[in-house]
């Protein structure tokens, strides 16, 4: 009898869950039960209330089952699941769940689908094939297709990526680099370790054909130290794509070049804007570096470098296999192709949802994350991490695109979406912003080193006596000001959109009385 | 001379060195600072002021067990903050702060990236997602057990 093939992710948070006591389990009952199986390691489906979601192959079709605990593995057994039996933690086919059939995977096509680290599996999942394009053509080319694609950066700040390599393609000859950014700093995200962990090699792809079209023959993969899980992944990844000629000095035979580095981060949150990352790799204290000159002409080394994001990188060879128009099909006005959003917070369903730009947080929050996991009413959702605004649930209907949220005065940022019920406390939140600026404020300047230190206090004395709480928010305010105005980067600079609209829309929070209360008095 | 060569220089390889030697001792030694500044080309002052500025380098030991809680947003979305408190009254100690006997060290994190699986901590290193206090508690107690 053929043995048959199960699934239990090998992703970090699946592992947090007790993925490992699972698998365990597993192997004990069917050494008892005298069976012989083949358990594959895949990354995460991104449907995480589920996890840990273990996988039967069924005559080629994967039935799914979850949240699995140790305890279940024996009536699961019995049940018949390696048949597909049925059993109360039955989830049916995987691809027929609607959390993961109203996605539209591209980015995160293989993602939970294949052995994370087989080669061959990459190759018989369409990966390599953008790659193979991209090694026919010239550099402009490329770097056509991808302007095509209308791809915008997916790190936060959404720069068009064609623009960007364009700029470095032009700079002249000589050393160049490309940098991954795998900082993945901002709460309430992961889809860059989604991705690194459950398909590392579409990383290293998207990496190697930006080298071609901008000229470098060197990569560095700027890894947070948070992410052991994802540096053993990619160390192994790299060294088979060396081993298997995809990378090093003759890119699947092609006589090109390129070197791939991982680098280890050291817990430094600013580190994640490129000028610190840098400064970083080169082995500095990770001050921000004033711009100009930009980093495409004098990045690492003073050499003209691409920083991008991992999911960026990891866009480039799906639109390079399929071509930019097909990926700009997707999407809404400037806002083109998809985005895997990352549902967090107090939601039932929280997870991976790689959808078009365009769709509204009500669809996500209520659609995708079932509401609030706690059963109360959500109250306030922060988008886009530590620096995004705070949306109240008047505004849930504001779509997802990049030019909607700058209008609304939010951002997308690296699509995070964190939610909260109505016991939160938004006057919290707000200190909680200002606190994390202060600790992660690399200090160069004023505004945002003394300013955010200085904001934690006004929102300490808010909180703890209600009289003056006037005046303090009119300090606050002018304070957060002179952030937005005066600092050199984004962590300063947009510390004061999660403390302006708390206290925009939440005023009650802060003891004070909201504007339309005043005037209906 | 290629770029590459004129343009890494030693100074490049300090925090891979930093996180080996931390990854060796659990911290960076005072004394290794000087061969630190001399290996890559840089002075102590320098050597000194990239261990600060990274959360990440200690130059003090770490207690035997490292407990790091997630006090980002997603965790504190679903109780984060009563995991955070209940781990400075359980086991007395301050954010950063080593116990005196040694026993325990207790971090602050922001983010771990399992925000789906909130509230996140690491003990030792090792990520769990979904803890609540008496989970917390039950971890520690096998910590204590080995
Ligand atoms: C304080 C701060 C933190 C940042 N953290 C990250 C991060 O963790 N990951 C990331 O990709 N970009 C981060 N960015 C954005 C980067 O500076 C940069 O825009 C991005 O890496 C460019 O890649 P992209 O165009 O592919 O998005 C951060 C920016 C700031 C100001
Ligand atoms: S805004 Fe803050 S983090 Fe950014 S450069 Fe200025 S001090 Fe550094
Ligand atoms: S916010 Fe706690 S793990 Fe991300």
């Amino acid at each position: 009898m053929m043995p048959i093939t199960l699934y239990i992710p090998g992703d970090a948070a699946v592992s947090s869950v007790g993925a490992a006591a699972v698998l365990a389990a597993v192997l004990t009952e069917a050494e008892r039960l005298d069976l012989s199986l083949t358990v594959v390691r895949n990354g995460s489906r991104g449907l995480y209330w589920l996890e840990p979601l273990v996988e039967i192959d069924v005559d080629g079709v994967r039935v799914a089952y979850g949240p699995v605990t140790p305890a279940d593995v024996p009536g699961l057994f019995a049940a018949g699941w390696l048949r597909g039996g049925a059993h109360p933690l039955r989830l049916g086919p995987t691809a027929e769940i609607p959390y993961l059939q109203g996605q539209t995977r591209l980015v995160f096509e293989r993602v939970g689908v294949t052995d994370p680290l087989a080669l061959a599996d990459y190759r018989s999942h369409g990966g390599l094939a953008g790659l193979k394009k991209a090694l026919t053509l010239p550099a402009e080319a490329i770097i056509a297709e991808v302007e095509a694609s209308g791809l915008r950066g997916r790190g936060g700040a959404g720069f068009p990526t064609g623009i960007k390599w364009r700029t470095v393609h032009a700079a002249g000859a000589g050393q160049k680099y490309i940098v991954c950014n795998a900082d993945e700093g901002d709460s309430g995200t992961f889809s860059d370790r989604m991705l690194m962990e459950g398909d590392p090699y579409c990383l290293i792809e998207g990496m190697i054909i930006a080298g071609l079209a901008v000229g470098a023959d060197t990569g560095y993969i700027y890894l947070r130290s948070e992410y052991p899980d994802a540096w053993a992944v990619l160390d192994r990844a790299v060294a088979a794509a060396r081993h298997e000629g995809l990378l090093g000095a003759d890119i699947l035979g092609s006589g090109r070049r390129f070197e791939l580095h991982l680098f280890k981060g050291a817990g430094a949150y600013v580190c994640g804007e490129e000028t610190s990352l840098l400064e970083s790799i080169e082995g500095k204290r990770g001050l921000v570096r004033a711009k100009p000159p930009l980093p495409a002409l004098q990045g690492l080394f003073g050499r003209p470098t691409v920083v991008n994001n991992v999911v960026t990188l990891a866009s480039v060879p799906w639109i390079l296999a399929h071509g930019g128009d097909a990926y700009a099909s997707h999407g809404v006005g400037r806002s083109k192709g998809t985005l895997p959003f990352q549902l967090a917070g107090n939601l039932k369903h929280p997870g991976l949802v790689e959808v078009p730009f365009g769709i509204t947080l009500r669809e996500l929050l209520y659609g995708y994350g079932g509401g609030s996991a706690s059963g109360r009413p959500l109250r306030a959702v922060q988008v886009g991490g530590p620096l995004g605004a705070y949306v109240p649930v008047e505004r849930f209907d504001l779509p997802l695109d990049y030019e909607a949220f700058a209008a609304a005065g939010a951002s997308v940022g690296h699509g995070g979406i964190v939610a909260f019920d109505d016991t939160v406390d938004m006057a919290r939140m707000a200190r909680y912003a200002m606190h994390f600026c202060a600790e992660e404020s690399c200090g160069k300047c004023t505004p945002c080193r003394i300013g955010s230190q200085r904001g934690v206090e006004l929102l300490d004395g808010m909180l703890a006596q209600r009289a003056e709480r006037g005046n303090t928010a009119a300090l606050l305010r002018d304070l957060c000001q002179t952030m937005l105005e005066g600092s050199l980067c984004a962590l300063g600079g947009m510390t004061p959109y999660p403390v302006l609209s708390a206290l925009d829309h939440y005023p009650e929070d802060f003891g004070l009385v909201s504007e339309y209360e005043e005037r209906t008095e | 001379m290629s770029p590459e060569n004129s343009h890494t220089p030693a100074q490049a390889a300090l925090l891979p060195a930093l996180h080996a030697m931390q990854d060796r001792h659990g911290y960076i030694p005072t004394q290794a600072i000087a061969q630190l500044a001399k290996d890559h080309n840089v002075s102590r002052a320098e050597v000194l002021g990239v261990i600060g500025f990274y959360h990440d380098f200690r130059l003090e030991p770490p207690g035997r067990t490292r407990l790091r809680i997630c006090r980002a947003e997603s965790c504190q979305a679903v109780g984060g903050e009563r995991l955070a408190e209940h781990a400075v009254e359980r086991l007395g100690l301050d954010w950063g702060a080593t116990s005196t006997d040694g026993r325990y060290t207790l971090e602050a994190a922001y983010c771990l990236g399992n925000c789906a699986c909130s509230p996140a901590i690491t003990l030792d290193g090792t990520l769990y997602g979904r803890v609540d206090p008496e989970r917390l508690d039950a971890l520690l107690a096998e910590k204590d057990e080995t």
